[in-house]
């Protein structure tokens, strides 16, 4: 929690920009045409988006990459980066990503889509394309609610998560059972890397690159289909403040849908540093 | 922890502190949520309390001790952050400032 | 070089309406095994990867279709198909493509003629059309479907092509080259991740074509009306299409498409031989329909008489194309077979002739 301090602190003004230090992090990455967008203060989606770019940019991979994004909140950056667009309707990316691939084969092509898009109306979609070991990255940014259309539940909300239409907490007599899909794609063979990660910590946030370095190395390398799911705050849908959310999602959402690296194909010795690192 | 947490710094406080890095911030495209605030390791950011934007958003400020590790810009969901390593780290205190 | 050979082949029609796929420049396809459309896939199947194509069994008409979304917008010559109920699975994605400006061909082998108003009205949700041609039989699907990817390329929209049991499993003569002629290159628009990392990176999408870096992001009511403006201009772009067969001076003026237009057709030519003056008017496009064409047919005309495998539908746009030069019946009816794929065996020359001596006899 922030502590409470003196007004009369030397605070450093926001122009200051040194002349003999060197630039560690610049505002907006490379490939995000536009830093402004307007989703909500506090959300998760814009740094595991950011995390995605920084990954492409790391390996090289811009100017050979096509992204094919679901309909969700997300959707607000699919005419913001600086990589081929392609927007598909909710739940599809899978299958028209598997099209581009199969006709531009070696692309980086990727699906960015959010658990209402991929695991309620989609899942087939992401099954079936891991099944086929279509050479692509799947990206599926979870907060367990549609917050696009409100704050609903989905295939990921968590018991006890208050949603919409949990209003008094998920449970699984009225609502069914939350799924876990990056556990269901590591069951299938087809993918060659499978992990989930999270935004809520720099600690989760650091991870996260690397895990989508390692996703679209797989992809490159020709593994099978990567999947990363990414545990994004929506203090909205939450109905919780702002700074409370990398908590709720540490005790609540990841205590459902824990983070780590479920499958990899790649080669041991082939850890890659993270796009911070190298 | 540094003294700096001690909330009891002035502006006379004469002890020297290790500066290795900077930020800038957009203040302007800050919207107020916070996650700054709580990754900072050395926990030298800090949210205005009465001043806003010009979208009515509080922003955080920096404050001396900044270590240039970018977690603020890692979790920033507005990319609100510049963030610099010294080629040197400065030592400063309280009533020096930034030199 | 050895010159290109031409060999003639009886084939089903399914594998004609898969040769002239891949000889118009299809190079990728997926479907869901669905009578009467199966074969189509399996001569796809077959055929695609002999000129570097692809085909995929898709798991459902939904990724079908949705594959076939990405292969068009990354500038692939791509096409897809099923039969009536799987062609009502892909109606979001036939409607949202012509929005996003995303061409390509969609094959319904139908059971019956009861698809008219899915594909002239369009099953899916908005204001958007789609281009729909109806051969008569596999001797005229080559040109056809050729045609239908020209105007997927031309339109960037879907475009249907209306075949059916009968079609698919009557058997002709079909003259194949060797000599493939390349696909044409991809259209400037389509993607290949080059523009990425140039600060114009391209985008495709049914929500809209500005970018925000060019400061205006998605404005859905600005690209509804210029998608509706597309839409004008391909309707006026479009010649519609039609065969008149002896209606200049024709009493009754029968007018049919695909398969039961061929009914017709020897209907007209035996009446005509007998003295009465029967005539055809064949829709080839389906929409645009040929308005002007039935009109010009109805004018001067005692009856004109719908002949289609359904409960009425085609009947409507003839209607609207007569309005009231003359009497429009309806000699309609789902006439099917006990397995719904085909055609009943009432349904013959026959039973046509003795409906349009009926109409003879009242005039």
């Amino acid at each position: 929690m922030t502590q409470r301090r003196p007004d009369e602190l030397v605070i450093l003004p926001s122009e200051s920009a040194p002349t003999d230090a060197a630039i560690v992090a610049d505002f907006t990455p490379d490939l995000i045409d536009v830093g402004e967008h307007h989703l909500c203060p506090g959300c998760g989606e814009p740094i595991a988006i950011r995390a995605v770019m920084d990954a492409i940019a790391f390996l090289g991979l811009a100017e050979r990459a096509i992204a094919v994004f679901g309909i969700g909140c997300s959707t607000a950056f699919s005419n913001n980066l600086d990589v081929e667009v392609l927007q598909a309707l909710h739940g599809r990316s899978p299958s028209v990503a598997s099209g581009v691939s199969r006709v531009r084969p070696g692309l980086a092509v990727f699906t960015v889509q959010g658990d209402g898009d991929m695991a309620n109306e989609g899942l087939q979609e992401v099954l079936h394309a891991a099944a086929r070991g279509e050479n692509i990255v799947c990206v599926m940014l979870n907060n367990g609610v549609f917050g696009e259309t409100g704050g609903h539940l989905t295939v990921t909300t968590t018991i006890g998560q208050r949603t919409k239409n949990t209003i008094e907490g998920r449970n699984a007599a009225d609502h069914g059972h939350p799924m876990r899909i990056a556990e269901m794609l590591a069951q299938i063979d087809g993918v060659g890397y499978v992990a989930r990660g999270a935004v809520n910590d720099a600690g989760n946030v650091a991870r996260t690159k690397r895990m989508m370095v390692d996703a679209f190395t797989a992809q490159q390398q020709g593994l099978g289909l990567s999947f990363v799911e990414v545990l994004t705050m929506c203090p909205t849908g939450w109905f919780i403040p702002t700074d409370e959310a990398p908590d709720y999602l540490a005790q609540t959402i990841a205590g459902t849908h824990g983070v780590g690296v479920l499958r990899s194909s790649l080669a041991a010795s082939g850890s890659v540093p993270g796009p911070d690192e190298a | 922890m540094s003294a700096a947490n001690t909330g009891t710094d002035t502006n006379e406080d004469p002890v020297a502190k290790q500066v290795r890095g900077t930020v800038v911030i957009d203040t302007e495209a800050c919207k107020g949520c916070d996650l700054c605030i709580d990754v900072c390791k050395p926990d030298v950011l800090q949210m205005t309390t009465t001043v806003t934007n010009g979208r009515g958003y509080r922003f955080p400020q920096l404050l001396v001790g900044c270590t240039g590790c970018r977690a603020c810009a890692d979790v920033c969901p507005d990319f609100c952050f510049q963030v610099y390593k010294f080629d040197e780290p400065k030592t400063w205190t309280m009533a020096d400032g930034l030199k | 070089m050895s010159e290109s050979t031409t060999t003639t082949r009886l084939v089903e029609g399914s594998e004609a309406f898969a040769q002239a796929m891949v000889g118009a420049g299809c190079r990728f396809f997926a479907g869901y095994p669905m009578t009467p459309f199966t074969e189509v896939l399996e001569h796809m199947a077959v055929a695609l990867p002999w000129v570097g194509g692809v085909c995929i069994n898709a798991e459902s008409e939904l990724e079908a279709v949705g594959m076939v979304w990405g292969a068009a917008a990354a500038g692939t010559r791509a096409a897809t198909g099923s039969t009536g109920q799987g062609l009502s699975l892909m109606q979001e994605s036939i409607a949202e493509a012509a929005i996003a400006g995303i061409g390509f061909v969609v094959l319904n082998m139908a059971r019956g003629q009861g698809d008219y108003f899915q594909a002239t009205r369009g099953g899916g949700h908005g204001d958007y059309r789609t281009p729909v041609l109806a051969p008569s039989g596999p001797a005229e699907v080559a040109g056809l479907v050729a045609d239908a990817f020209d105007l997927a390329e031309r339109w960037r929209n879907p475009v249907l092509v209306i075949g059916d049991y009968y079609m698919a499993h009557t058997w002709v003569d079909v003259q194949s080259s060797d000599d493939h002629t390349a696909p044409p290159p991809a259209p400037s628009w389509a993607l290949d991740g080059s523009t990425g990392g140039t600060g114009r990176a391209k985008l495709v999408s049914p929500l809209g074509t500005t970018k925000q870096r060019d400061g205006v992001g998605y404005d859905l009511a600005a690209h509804y009306a210029h998608a509706d403006e597309q839409r004008r201009a391909m309707e006026a772009g479009i010649e519609p299409r039609a065969e008149a067969i002896h209606t200049d001076d024709a009493d009754v003026v029968l007018v049919a498409y695909g398969t039961m237009a061929r009914y017709a057709e020897a209907v007209v030519s035996d009446r005509r031989s007998a003295g009465h003056a029967v005539g055809l008017l064949r829709p080839i496009t389906l929409w645009p329909f040929p308005t002007a064409q039935v009109a010009e047919a109805a004018d001067g005309s005692r009856t004109v008489a719908v002949y289609e495998n359904n409960a009425g539908q085609m009947i409507d746009d003839v209607r609207l194309a007569v309005l009231g030069a003359a009497p429009v019946v309806g000699l309609n009816g789902y006439r099917t077979d006990s397995s719904a794929f085909g055609i009943s065996p009432e349904v013959s020359v026959e039973q046509l002739t003795a409906s349009v001596d009926e109409l003879l006899e009242q005039l």
